[in-house]
């Protein structure tokens, strides 16, 4: 198994626990397996893109990440914490809904049918976390969501409702949703794919700034440019296992693994 | 060869010339207008002719303060068993939809036992409660109790009706909340979950007004059910609108009369309902289409000063630049 720990230069001024490490994953639905022992770190301020054919578990790895879905084997940490457990002794205990509900508020995902919330205007959408999870209150909240809507560069947009938005649009919104918690982490789950390709481009810039100022970021993607310009490290899936990871660069450009290449002819 | 033309028309400036073309005519629309027609005429001469729909009497007691009262009754009736109803279809559902199976299957039973049964027999059943239980206590169950209660003190006939109704309604109001959070995609709950939010905050803040727009029109059909459901509760004497126009008609004999004033009540009330419904509907819909259906007025005043205008644009609510 490949680890594309230490592939990253370390980032000064960075110290702490690695932001997300995965020993030995596994994941199965009933008889179907879907991840079989991934090993993976990511180091803060690092941004990690994965790369593979649909049902290799690139997804459901993110979703192991902030606990939508339960791991069955191995263990894995963010921020050198333990993902839906406390370890007290030799035994691991559940952790209750509360501290669950806590640590994904510190984790943003960004979903690939932007799955806004229909019956709420952009900035509603972007204010209802922080307010209702973190307690934040109205006129802060309403704030930091006009900061962000604006980053995403959809300042006038924050009357409208999800089904007046382009899907370009509605992503950037769910970015600034997620980004409105102030998470350590962003998960991005296929973000483009849903987009006409016209609207691309927009989402990807929104992630390139986000990535510029340092978030931690893991990313599903099939947007081999974005991978090679902004990711720091480049994971190839196949068949719920780690084939190959590296410097995006030397993925794209040399792989080493047959799998990999014949991924790459085809995508590329 | 379509260059050239595309070329001429590209030249010409103003709005292109609309089609001015001669309308299909419809024969069916005539004839089906004429026998519609024929039929109201046919109607209301009857209505107006016939003596002894006798109107002075329906008129005599259309606002007499027995009337009055039983109406009063009624809607007291039909709001107090659907609010029941509602807060006890939403506890339902979400119980028989809970992972708890103890809690879903609770629910399943409730739901089972009040939709089986007929709504007059439960009311009966209440009615006679004192039968099985003569007194009624609250305290600690198998230990000592602190209040205790004569039963036919304590469920008179309204409170009977009022259980009956509002209990036999929660069962299928169940029904209702749960099509309505079925309704709600999945990825909305996983959407709340993933921003940190309780599974209760998530039902009571995404799904469940998300569900709304499913849940109104069938519990406006509830509701309009109720109003005239409500007049079973005449069998255990609560004079509400049906009985007090019975008991009128028991004594004067004016029997059809006084149903033509329970009916025409009971429409003014449904037509009440329905309004009320539609509005409800409106506010629910926002964020569901990108421009809100007109109210009537807006349809009527449109219709009256834009006659023979062109029917009005689409609204441009479409986002500019990026069409989806």
């Amino acid at each position: 198994m490949i680890t594309p720990a230490g592939t990253t230069p370390p980032v000064p001024g960075v110290s702490g626990p690695p932001m997300v490490l995965a020993e030995g994953l596994h994941k199965s639905f009933s008889r179907l397996q879907v991840l079989r022992g991934i090993d993976l770190e990511v180091a803060r301020q690092e941004v990690m893109c994965i790369i593979g054919p649909s049902g290799s578990g690139k997804s459901t790895l993110l979703r192991c990440i902030n606990h939508l879905e339960k791991i069955n084997a191995g263990r894995l940490w963010v921020d050198g914490e333990l993902v839906g457990y406390r370890q007290r002794g030799g035994k691991l205990h559940e952790l209750r809904e509360r501290e669950i509900c806590a640590k994904r508020a510190e984790i943003g995902m960004v979903f690939q049918q932007f799955n806004l919330f229909p019956h709420m205007t952009a900035l509603e959408n972007v204010i209802e976390a922080p307010i209702r999870v973190k307690g934040m209150p109205k006129a802060q909240a309403a704030e930091l969501a006009g900061q962000l809507l604006d980053r995403a560069g959809l300042k006038d947009k924050a009357s409208a409702y999800p089904r007046q938005l382009s899907g370009g649009q509605q992503q950037r919104v769910a970015i600034a949703r997620a980004l409105a918690m102030q998470p350590k982490l962003m998960l991005f789950d296929e973000p483009t794919s849903a987009l006409d390709p016209e609207l691309v481009g927009d989402v990807l810039a929104v992630m390139r700034d986000l990535a510029t100022s340092g978030m931690t970021m893991i990313v599903v993607t099939h947007e081999m440019g974005f991978a090679r310009e902004v990711g720091d490290t480049l994971v190839f899936m196949d068949q719920g296992a780690v084939v190959e990871a590296g410097r995006p660069r030397e993925v794209l450009s040399n792989p080493q693994r047959a799998r990999t290449r014949a991924f790459l002819s085809k995508v590329l | 060869m379509t260059t050239p033309r595309m070329a001429e028309t590209a030249g010409r400036t103003g709005p292109p010339e609309e089609i001015k073309a001669v309308p299909v005519r419809h024969p069916g629309r005539w004839l089906a207008a004429a026998v519609v027609f024929l039929l109201v005429a046919m109607l209301v001469h009857t209505l107006v002719t016939n003596p002894r729909f006798q109107w002075d009497i329906i008129g005599r007691y259309f606002l007499s303060s027995r009337v009055l009262d039983g109406l009063e009754l009624t809607i007291l009736l039909t709001v107090v068993a659907m609010a029941i109803g509602i807060v006890l279809g939403v506890i339902l559902a979400v119980m028989r939809l809970s992972t708890n199976p103890l809690l879903s299957s609770a629910s399943w039973a409730y739901i089972w036992l009040f939709r089986g049964t007929p709504v007059l027999v439960q009311l009966l059943f209440w009615f006679n409660l004192a039968f099985l239980y003569p007194r009624i206590s609250l305290g600690v169950p198998f230990g000592p109790s602190f209040l205790q209660a004569n039963a036919n003190d304590l469920i008179t006939a309204l409170t009977a009706a009022i259980l009956g109704l509002g209990l036999n309604e929660g069962a299928y109001m169940a029904e209702v909340v749960r099509a309505g959070i079925l309704s709600v995609e999945h990825g909305q709950a996983e959407a709340a979950q993933a921003l940190g939010m309780s599974r209760t905050l998530t039902m009571r803040r995404i799904i469940l007004p998300q569900a709304m727009r499913v849940i109104i029109p069938p519990t406006g059909n509830e509701t309009i059910s109720m109003l005239k459901t409500s007049s079973l509760a005449s069998v255990i004497t609560v004079t509400e609108l049906l009985y007090a126009v019975q008991l009128i008609y028991s004594v004067n004999f004016q029997t059809i009369p006084l149903l033509i004033v329970a009916s025409i009540w009971y429409l003014i009330v449904t037509s009440v309902l329905t309004a009320g419904q539609f509005y409800i509907e409106r506010y629910y819909a926002r964020g569901s289409a990108r421009q809100l259906p007109p109210t009537p007025w807006q349809r009527l005043r449109r219709y009256l000063f834009t006659f023979h205008a062109p029917p009005p644009a689409p609204p441009a609510q479409l986002p500019s630049g990026e069409g989806r």
